[in-house]
């Protein structure tokens, strides 16, 4: 800006009509010149951090795909790791995913209903003291690191169980800390887009507010409740610091969330990452000195693209069932 | 309420109170004591996590730290709890603000090409995509950076000590393998850059379009309207935006754990290995294999870093809140 006010008193000449409109011209361009430099040097800039930023995140995309994908099949699906040590060329993750998919489903039948419950209450009959600190303490309970998360699930039924207890359902618990926060919140910014008018033409026919809720309110934004459901169980089925200090780690199928410990995804990933090379011997045939890595780069890639399905699968239910409001 | 005849002077507001009874009974007053009860369900997790943790950190808490040291195999000697949470929580914060350091430029940097930069059909795209990569689960970011990153970054690495070693953060030399915690800070970086991405993004976006063109109508280039209008309206979701960041770096345990080869010093030399260790990564290193006490004292830690991201957590919403008022979206 200051640069306009220099140029100035060298133009205020007078002279004829002409001259004057070029003195203008010069004027202006000269007055831009810095300033369009450091518009060109920011747009530059910031296509730079743009592109900067996009390096890692492909090429961690890249790597676990191109990695991932030659152990990437059916047998790997479809097998546990009972009995496999060594180097040798077997061993899958169905074990992993029994844990996952039950420890997860578990966290969701906790946290679900409260998640809603809650969030209903924060919109329909929130006033006073109360609301405002569940308010305030969900933002405060998103920022509760995993491992916190997985620490108090240990303490809780450490306290009544004793020292020493692994079990699937204690993950779950750790999980629904983390997932309830995320339901509350997606549900509750759903649950606000609901049009008051619906609400008052149902109280208006005599339906009871507990009906109302239910049979308007929530199934008016049941699409943007699922959509919401799904991010938030995404975002818990990758998490592995809770799940490696609440659940343990095991080779075998474990099918009951109640007793023992139970593998999961990325407890797996991690697992075989810290087993690290194996030692072969120079001529054993049946020996693969990176199958450790192999099998956490597969695993890593089957966790991706469940989340990946779950996300794509929320934004689809969101596209296609969420009532038109305009 | 009243089973008394209404007095025949006012009718309607009778029957008005008595339908306002009638609609709180039974379901009605059921659902409304449930979603009541779930609300306040979650302070009281958020309570019992406290409190919890307090009870099974007690042991480590009354125990001297010579008890400590002669139970525990990993409790240094002659230290007590304090001396031995101190260079947990700096090597937390160390690694948290120097992630912070590198992600929050770049992150305001994407925001900004994918609200006011890129072609808007390319925008809404690269929106999505932010989206999905911010659910890359953080145990693949740490086989990728210590399987693929790190092997690659020795010589970045090796140079910066060389031409930078005389400023403290940087000083050599810098070890190979690379397990350090510019490492780490790098790809922690890469692990919030989403976050604090797509809410920046959002927070741009409601930028006013009045606000905008109003810039644009004096004169202003397209970076003068950023900074003039864009960015004093976003301060704030900015500042939020990057705690929020900051709270996921400081809880980060996998790739921390997976990368970083551990030291329990006061030290700011980041390009050398052994030097510092996080919280959460130190729980989890040796919780499985920790005695009863170790597991106490392990608990304790976490009691400190839970006390640490609360207060960050409380701090960036106290800042939000003040500045909404000042912040010229109203």
């Amino acid at each position: 800006m200051s640069t306009t006010v220099e140029h100035l008193p060298g133009d205020s000449t007078p002279g004829q009509d002409q001259d004057r409109s070029a003195s203008v011209r010069a004027m202006l361009k000269g007055a831009d010149a810095r300033r369009k430099r450091t518009d060109r040097g920011m747009t530059v800039m910031v296509y730079l951090a743009f592109a900067l930023a996009m390096v890692p995140l492909i090429s961690v995309s890249w790597t676990v795909l191109s990695n991932g994908i030659e152990r990437f099949n059916l047998y790997f699906l479809t097998n546990s790791m009972r009995g496999v040590f060594g180097g040798i060329d077997a061993g899958g993750i169905y074990h992993a995913i029994v844990g996952t998919v039950q420890i997860t489903l578990a966290a969701a039948v906790i946290s679900v209903p409260i998640g809603i419950l809650a969030a209903v209450y924060l919109v329909e009959y929130g006033r006073g003291l109360l609301a405002r600190s569940v308010t305030f303490f969900v933002d405060v309970m998103t920022g509760i690191p995993s491992i916190v998360a997985g620490l108090f699930a240990y303490a809780l039924f450490a306290v009544f169980f004793g020292p020493g207890i692994r079990m699937g359902i204690v993950g779950a618990v750790a999980l629904s800390v983390l997932m309830i926060p995320v339901v509350v919140r997606s549900t509750e910014e759903m649950l606000k887009l609901v049009p008051n008018e619906l609400r008052e033409a149902s109280y208006a026919l005599g339906v009871p507010k507990w009906l109302t809720v239910v049979k308007v309110v929530l199934r008016t934004s049941v699409a943007g409740i699922v959509t919401g459901v799904m991010l938030s169980i995404a975002r818990v089925i990758g998490e592995t610091a809770p799940l490696l200090i609440t659940v343990g780690v095991i080779d075998s199928i474990n099918n009951n969330l109640f007793e023992g410990r139970m593998m999961t995804l990325p407890v797996y990933v991690y697992r075989q990452y810290q087993q690290g090379y194996v030692p072969c011997a120079a001529d054993a045939a049946d020996c693969i000195s990176t199958i450790n890595f192999d099998r956490a780069w597969a695993a890593a890639l089957t966790l991706i693209l469940i989340v990946m399905a779950l996300n794509l699968l929320a934004r689809l239910i969101s596209r296609y069932f969420s009532p038109k409001l305009r | 309420m009243t089973t008394t005849a209404p007095p025949p002077a006012a009718p309607p507001a009778a029957r008005r109170r008595r339908r306002r009874t009638t609609s709180d009974t039974g379901l009605s007053r059921v659902f409304r004591w449930l979603s009541t009860g779930a609300g306040a369900l979650i302070l009281l997790v958020l309570a019992a996590v406290a409190i919890f943790l307090l009870i099974e950190a007690w042991p480590a808490i009354s125990a001297g730290g010579d008890e400590l040291s002669a139970r525990v195999s990993w409790f240094p000697e002659d230290a007590n709890l304090v001396t031995f949470v101190g260079p947990l929580v700096f090597g937390t914060l160390l690694a948290a603000a120097l992630a912070l350091a590198i992600a929050t430029p770049l992150a305001v940097g994407i925001a900004l090409f994918i609200s006011h930069y890129a072609p808007r059909r390319l925008a809404s795209a690269l929106g999505y995509v932010v989206d999905l990569l911010a659910a890359i689960p953080s145990v693949v970011y740490g086989l990728w950076g210590a399987l693929t990153f790190a092997p690659l970054v020795y010589p970045v690495w090796d140079w910066l000590a060389s031409t930078l070693g005389w400023f403290p953060l940087f000083a050599g030399p810098a070890s190979q393998p690379p397990r350090v915690m510019l490492t780490v800070a790098v790809v922690l970086a890469a692990m919030i850059l989403p976050i604090i991405t797509a809410v920046c993004r959002e927070v741009f976006l409601q930028t006013p379009r009045l606000h905008e063109e109003a810039a644009l109508a004096l004169g202003a280039t397209r970076w003068e309207m950023v900074r003039t209008a864009v960015l004093p309206f976003a301060r704030s979701g900015i500042v939020s935006a990057s705690m929020l960041g900051l709270g996921r770096a400081l809880g980060e345990t996998m790739a921390v754990l997976m990368i970083l080869s551990p030291g329990t010093l006061y030290s700011f030399a980041v390009l050398q290995a052994g030097q510092q260790q996080t919280i959460a990564a130190n729980i989890a290193a040796q919780y499985p294999e920790a005695p009863p006490l170790g597991v106490s004292t392990l608990i304790a830690t976490g009691l400190a870093l839970f006390v640490i991201t609360m207060a960050v957590n409380m701090a960036a919403r106290a800042i939000v809140a003040r500045r909404k008022d000042f912040s010229g979206a109203n």
